[in-house]
């Protein structure tokens, strides 16, 4: 179903053959992936799986072992840096735990991208931020604040504002809702939603919350850790709908869904004894 | 009653043979000397693309200023208290040895050539390393660990030309005016204890001052300063850059920030000395008139 609605269109982001390994850890490999443009996707998996390493390895965070990650049509990791800054300004980025700059205040921090990368005047830059800033439901006494002065909710806020503010075409989320309560957890569901609505960004969500999940993406790709596989067997355990994923027969699939923990807990006990 | 394992019965236990210690021995040194000659060609590299990016595309100013204010105006103080205090230890710890060589006129020489050339340079650096090196790398490594560094490359700010060029800078621009506040304080100190304290006549306190003091040996003291200043905010970068996770990691990469820069500037310091020294004997092959 998800092949039909994006086969026509070209991919704009592509992992190819993805490997990255530290030191003798293997945390992603033979990784495949093709995100057509406008797709909401969620990176799913257990904590420790390598979501947000394959997140940061598609925006050059963190350089792949082996493999390739094709953005519009260009290797990122045959950039030199100034081009790869260059092409950084069409990606969003939505960090965990929002990494807003605690010494500047919230109107530098969401200013921050314009600042460094148009030469718009203040009065328009201000606009442009207040404008962002509303549309995340923040009022406009935070502009003076510092990010230690606000809740984990209204830093995930900013950090999404700030994510918005140069118009991406890829936004990435690392795990978005983690550390929020549940009503938090939706409104930061439903920001993510009406981005896509407004505009039509693509979005790569890495999440372990079934909540999100369900709610959220077009596709659900679900990653099982490296080191509980047979060297043979493909890492990416689900590509599908949300509804197949509830569907899906798959015993990894199964138990993440319905959040059980089967002999988990005597394995680990074994294992560190 | 549970009775102790016994090591002899079991075979996984029994000590390795010498020539198995010897090869872990020799494992063990060869992954240390490997693990170094990565991390020199690391921190090479770290400091290739901060003048990389500072010849190719100068920092913004509003990223300079409080750098410098940081390095230059807030370690003014300290710097020159720390001058004064080692200019009047020298006349304490020298004066009764020259007075029993009846040559405490001498003192002034001794005191301002130590100071310009040697203390003036490496004291100024220590106190900046100790100042403001760990307090770059404290706070690199927490925008490291927070991901605020990762943050800055996201949004297309290169992190090196955005933190670690106007660190270097001002550094670099500013340790030659630190010094020379160190010397200046120094012989303002020395002068005060040897020639208020002491009663040395102040005309030949200053008299060979004068003639052991020469331009190149500010020139000396100075120039040494700008290799102290680039060591000092390369290793604190480098460190904050290479923070590992949690509290403890940005308290190790303070402490590893002075510990490094400190013995960055003294090995500087014994091979610009010498280099230094050969680059004036080899104009002036009779040296000085006095020495």
């Amino acid at each position: 179903m998800i092949d039909q609605l994006y086969e026509q269109q070209t991919p704009i982001l592509e992992v190819r053959d993805l490997l990255v390994q530290f030191g003798a850890q293997r945390v992603l490999r033979g990784i495949n992936l093709s995100i057509p443009a406008g797709q909401t996707l969620v990176l799913l998996g257990e904590s420790g799986c390598g979501k947000t390493v394959l997140l940061k390895t598609m925006i050059g965070l963190i350089p792949p072992t082996s493999g390739k990650i094709i953005f519009d049509q260009q290797d990122i990791n045959e950039l030199n840096e100034r081009d790869l800054s260059q092409l950084r300004l069409r990606f969003g980025y939505v960090f965990q735990n929002a990494a807003l700059f605690d010494s500047m205040t919230i109107a530098q921090n969401v200013a921050f991208p314009l600042a460094q990368h148009t030469r718009l005047p203040a009065a328009q830059i201000r606009e442009l931020v207040l404008s962002r800033l509303a549309e995340v439901g923040l009022p406009h006494n935070v502009i003076y604040k510092k990010p230690a002065e606000l809740s984990g909710g209204m830093r995930k806020r900013v950090g999404l504002a700030r994510a918005l503010i140069m118009n991406p075409e890829l936004i990435l989320y690392d795990e978005p809702t983690t550390g929020l309560d549940p009503i938090m957890s939706d409104v930061i569901n439903q920001l993510i939603l009406r981005t896509r609505r407004k505009s039509p960004v693509t979005s790569i969500v890495v999440t372990h919350s079934m909540d999100t999940a369900r709610r959220v993406p077009d596709r659900i790709v679900m990653l099982y850790p490296s080191m509980r596989l047979d060297p043979d067997e493909p890492q990416i355990v689900f590509d599908g709908s949300p509804l197949e994923l509830e569907q899906s027969p798959d015993r990894r699939v199964r138990q993440f869904v319905n959040g059980e923990a089967g002999q988990r807990l005597m394995e680990m006990i074994t294992e560190s004894n | 009653m549970a009775s102790a394992p016994s090591a002899a019965a079991d075979p996984q236990s029994e000590r390795p043979g010498p020539v198995t210690q010897f090869a872990d021995w020799l494992a063990n040194w060869g992954q240390l000397v490997l693990d170094t000659l990565v991390a020199f060609g690391d921190f090479s590299l770290f400091f290739v693309r901060t003048l990389v990016w500072l010849f190719t595309r100068f920092p913004r100013w509003e990223t300079l200023w409080p750098n410098f204010h940081q390095v230059g105006v807030s370690s003014l103080p300290v710097i020159a208290l720390t001058g004064t205090f080692i200019g009047m230890v020298l006349a304490v710890q020298s004066y009764f040895q020259f007075r029993q060589l009846g040559l405490e006129t001498r003192l002034g020489g001794v005191i301002n050539l130590t100071l310009v050339r040697e203390l003036g340079p490496v004291l100024a650096a220590t106190m900046l390393a100790g100042r403001v090196g760990s307090a770059m790398a404290a706070e690199l490594g927490t925008m490291r660990v927070t991901e605020q560094i990762d943050a800055l490359a996201a949004m297309g700010a290169n992190p090196i030309r955005y933190l670690v060029v106007p660190r270097f800078l001002a550094c670099l621009v500013l340790i030659p005016t630190l010094t020379i506040m160190a010397d200046f304080m120094g012989v303002a100190g020395g002068h005060f204890y040897s020639v208020i304290v002491l009663q040395i006549d102040s005309h030949h306190y200053w008299f060979n001052s004068a003639q052991f003091v020469g331009n190149y040996d500010l020139f000396v003291g100075i120039f040494k300063s700008l290799f102290f200043g680039a060591a000092i905010s390369m290793v604190a970068c480098y460190q904050g850059f290479h923070c590992s996770a949690g509290a403890e990691g940005v308290g190790r990469a303070a402490t590893a920030s002075f510990v490094y820069a400190f013995v960055s500037i003294l090995v500087l310091d014994l091979f610009l000395g010498i280099a230094l020294d050969a680059i004036y004997f080899t104009y002036n092959p009779e040296g000085s008139q006095l020495l």
